[in-house]
């Protein structure tokens, strides 16, 4: 009944609109932020439900006790100030940033050297097509696909090696490899899909500029200094935000191989909270940890936005 | 959400001493419909999926639904299930995990089941009953099944290297030597030019098989590890057991065990800890590349598996008092405080529990049965496999178990033992610096 009895209603305010000029633009913007509103609704209720309340709570669970049976116990900033005296926490950033930056910095170079590639040389679907492969496999079975083959008594890599006369290497049991071997697993996961985001911005890059280059006689190295890394930069600034913040999260390659051994070389931040949760009960705790990296994540982003200019291109 | 646990906790509670009063018979007129049954080992779910059927046969009004999940999936799927209220009516419980959900009030305590329904708990195997009291004298569980720690070694590995069976079935063990055990070991290991680990020019960086296989550092506990050495010297885990308050990772007797223990990956006996993230020990084993593995009860059915490989079980090695010792480890199923059907789950628990059921998980030969007379029957069922399983049944009989250590913040005591064994077992720390750990996992309780 509603409905039909306030059906009539929008015409109406639509002929009041044409009838002054003044207040038409008024109306309009009022009407558009209702069907924006209409539009954006259904996105509303799953940004509110699935990160505006789950990250209030988290952040309120992050000053209390929490062993999930029971009830959260408020102990004020307690969590935190063990946090900044908890040696395991200290080590877990330390492992994490190493991490990122072996997974960050190969990532993109890699993929920029694929993106290069695809752009010039490797025209055929097919082979473009290829090199997402390995992002359509799910993380796990990619994790545990390399846990095998770098097995140290029965994998295939190690076979190789020792035919090959050389000691054999205990990829993801020995402190010094297991977070390069994660990292590298996850840069031949990731390094595709990232090379496909920025091959999408060289695409983006007009060909008239290139050929100016060309006609002024500049080397391939300068054109690609002085003119693709610089048009290229916003869509890069884009993929480093999203793969470091990405990077910082890894968590299931972890969970799968090593679960943070040998002793704490590959505790990455997110396993230390994993563990700290669900194996230890202490969900207080690990809510203030999460908080933390959820600062820190926040703060890397900004700053990679704010020095890098992400937001403004060259082009104009 | 939680108010409504508490509610249903209740009622549970209610519910269950109503029909208690009124006396076992009218008990079971309240006893119907389907109740959840969860259990994390795949190879025991024909045996307990025949338990249920016979058990509705029984009982047609009550129907028994049971799921297996893998042991990792198996205690977050739980927990969470406590929160949201679908956590199983009854479930495969285990020492290490219960005393924190009794803490928690998720479990139901069986006290007025054993009472009413007249259950004898003299049936069971000695001990086992008693692991499931609470300090405040709550009983939390009935007991399923219990398992020892052996030797499964590669027959023709040791037959390779000259030694007897019979020999492998008399070794003694000390921390300084290592005894005629760490001998056999030692002529176990062959490196890739042939000559064996007692022999001169022995290459300890290129092994070809190893004597000992290693699975892991054995955390706090050392299970299958470590811990039927360090008890032959008397040491226990804590100051008390059950329900200890201090541990004794200080004391020289268990740190000198370790020091041993990881001695032998330094001789080139045992493989590198950083090794044996990968592949599991049994694998390694299946493959050829150890000769002899310490191991559970449970891991029978595995071992005996590996084609192209002849399995035999020796019993752990004497100590120097010429006593053998293996921990003694038993599951038992417990009921969820919250169950909508506490009648119906305490019969289902009473039948698991009961010589009927466990019969039958003795004829499958997967598994040792807790009552004492379904052991044996476990035990001649594995004797027509052509198993014998005296290596781990000898432990009962000569009462030379000691109890899986139970105490709260079993996880927490893990997530400081784990990394502190794992240090010294890579080398990277002396047993000494156990003693610190030590300090760490003692301030949990105070």
């Amino acid at each position: 009944m509603t409905t039909i009895t306030k059906l009539p209603d929008p015409p109406a305010g639509g002929t009041k609109k044409a009838g002054t000029s003044a207040p038409v633009r008024n109306g309009r913007g009022i009407g558009d932020l209702k069907m924006a509103l209409v539009f954006i609704f259904p996105a509303m209720i799953g940004f509110v439900v699935f990160f505006l309340i789950p990250t209030i709570r988290g952040i309120y669970l992050s000053f209390t006790e929490y062993s999930i049976l029971g009830d959260p116990t408020w102990i004020g900033l307690e969590n935190y100030t063990s946090i900044f005296t908890d040696e395991l926490f200290w080590n877990s950033m330390a492992v994490t940033v190493q991490y990122v930056a072996i997974n960050i910095g190969f990532q993109t170079v890699i993929a920029l050297g694929l993106a290069l590639l695809m752009h010039r040389v490797a025209k055929s679907t097919f082979i473009r097509g290829a090199l997402l492969l390995p992002f359509l496999v799910a993380n796990v079975i990619v994790a545990l696909l390399w846990f095998w083959m770098l097995d140290y008594q029965l994998g295939i890599v190690n076979e190789i090696i020792s035919w090959t006369g050389l000691p054999r290497i205990a990829f993801f049991g020995s402190e010094q490899w297991a977070i390069p071997t994660i990292a590298a697993v996850n840069v031949w996961r990731h390094m595709g899909y990232t090379a496909l985001l920025i091959f999408a911005g060289l695409q983006a890059i007009p060909q008239h500029v290139y050929e100016v280059a060309s006609l002024d006689g500049a080397s391939p190295a300068r054109t690609f200094w002085g003119i693709t890394i610089p048009l290229l930069r916003p869509v890069l600034v884009l993929v480093l935000v999203v793969t470091v913040i990405g990077s910082f999260q890894v968590f299931d390659t972890v969970a799968v191989t090593t679960a943070g051994g040998p002793i704490n070389a590959s505790r990455v931040i997110q396993m230390y909270i994993y563990q700290k949760a669900f194996t230890e009960s202490d969900f207080g705790y690990a809510s203030a940890l999460s908080v933390i990296l959820f600062v820190i994540l926040a703060l890397v982003a900004f700053i990679q936005m704010k020095f890098l200019k992400g937001n403004e291109s060259d082009l104009d | 959400m939680k108010k409504s646990i508490g509610a249903v906790a209740a009622a549970a509670a209610i519910a269950l001493s109503l029909s208690a009063c009124g006396g076992s018979a009218p008990a079971s007129t309240e006893a119907k419909g389907e109740i959840n049954y969860w259990l994390w080992d795949a190879n025991q779910l024909p045996a307990y999926q025949q338990c249920a059927d016979d058990f509705t046969k029984a009982n047609p009004d009550i129907k028994v639904k049971v799921t297996q999940r893998g042991w990792d999936d198996y205690w977050t799927t739980l927990t969470n299930g406590f929160v949201a209220g679908t956590a199983p009516d009854v479930f495969t419980n285990h020492l290490a995990k219960y005393p924190e959900f009794a803490t928690k009030k998720q479990l139901l305590a069986l006290d007025d089941a054993v009472k009413n329904d007249k259950l004898d708990l003299e049936i069971y195997n000695k001990g086992l009953t008693d692991l499931w009291v609470t300090e405040d004298g709550k009983r939390y569980g009935l007991p399923k099944d219990w398992d020892t720690i052996a030797l499964f070694y590669n027959k023709k590995l040791i037959a390779d290297a000259g030694y007897t069976e019979e020999q492998l079935k008399g070794l003694d063990w000390n921390p300084q030597d290592g005894g005629s055990y760490e001998k056999a070991i030692a002529h176990l290991t062959v490196d890739k030019n042939g000559k064996r680990g007692d022999e001169a020019g022995f290459d300890k960086n290129n092994v070809a098989v190893y004597g000992l296989g290693l699975e892991n550092s054995g955390g706090g506990d050392g299970q299958t590890q470590w811990s039927f050495l360090s008890a032959t010297l008397g040491w226990t885990h804590t100051d008390k057991n059950p329900w200890g308050k201090e541990f004794n990772y200080d004391d020289p007797k268990f740190q000198e065990t370790i020091a041993w223990w990881s001695g032998l990956a330094d001789k080139g006996y045992m493989p590198k800890l950083e090794t044996t993230v990968g592949a599991s020990v049994a694998d390694n084993f299946g493959a050829g590349k150890a000769a002899i593995n310490t191991n559970g009860s449970w891991m029978i059915g595995q071992y005996t598996s590996y084609k192209g490989v002849e399995t035999g079980i020796a019993p752990t090695p004497k100590g120097p008092d010429g006593k053998r010792a293996s921990m003694f480890n038993g599951l038992a199923d417990s009921i969820w405080a919250g169950t909508k059907n506490p009648a119906a789950s305490v019969k289902w628990v009473e039948y698991l529990s009961s010589t009927a059921c466990q019969d039958v998980v003795a004829s499958k030969a997967v598994v040792f049965p807790a009552i004492s007379t379904s052991s044996e029957k476990a035990a001649k069922a594995f004797a027509d496999k052509g198993i014998d399983v005296s290596a781990f049944t000898t432990h009962v009989k000569d009462e030379t178990t000691f109890l899986f250590p139970i105490a709260d913040n079993s996880a927490k005591v893990t997530g400081i033992m784990k990394p502190a064994m794992d240090a010294v077992l890579s080398g990277k720390k002396p047993a000494s610096s156990l003693s610190q750990a030590n300090d760490q996992v003692n301030a949990l309780f105070k």
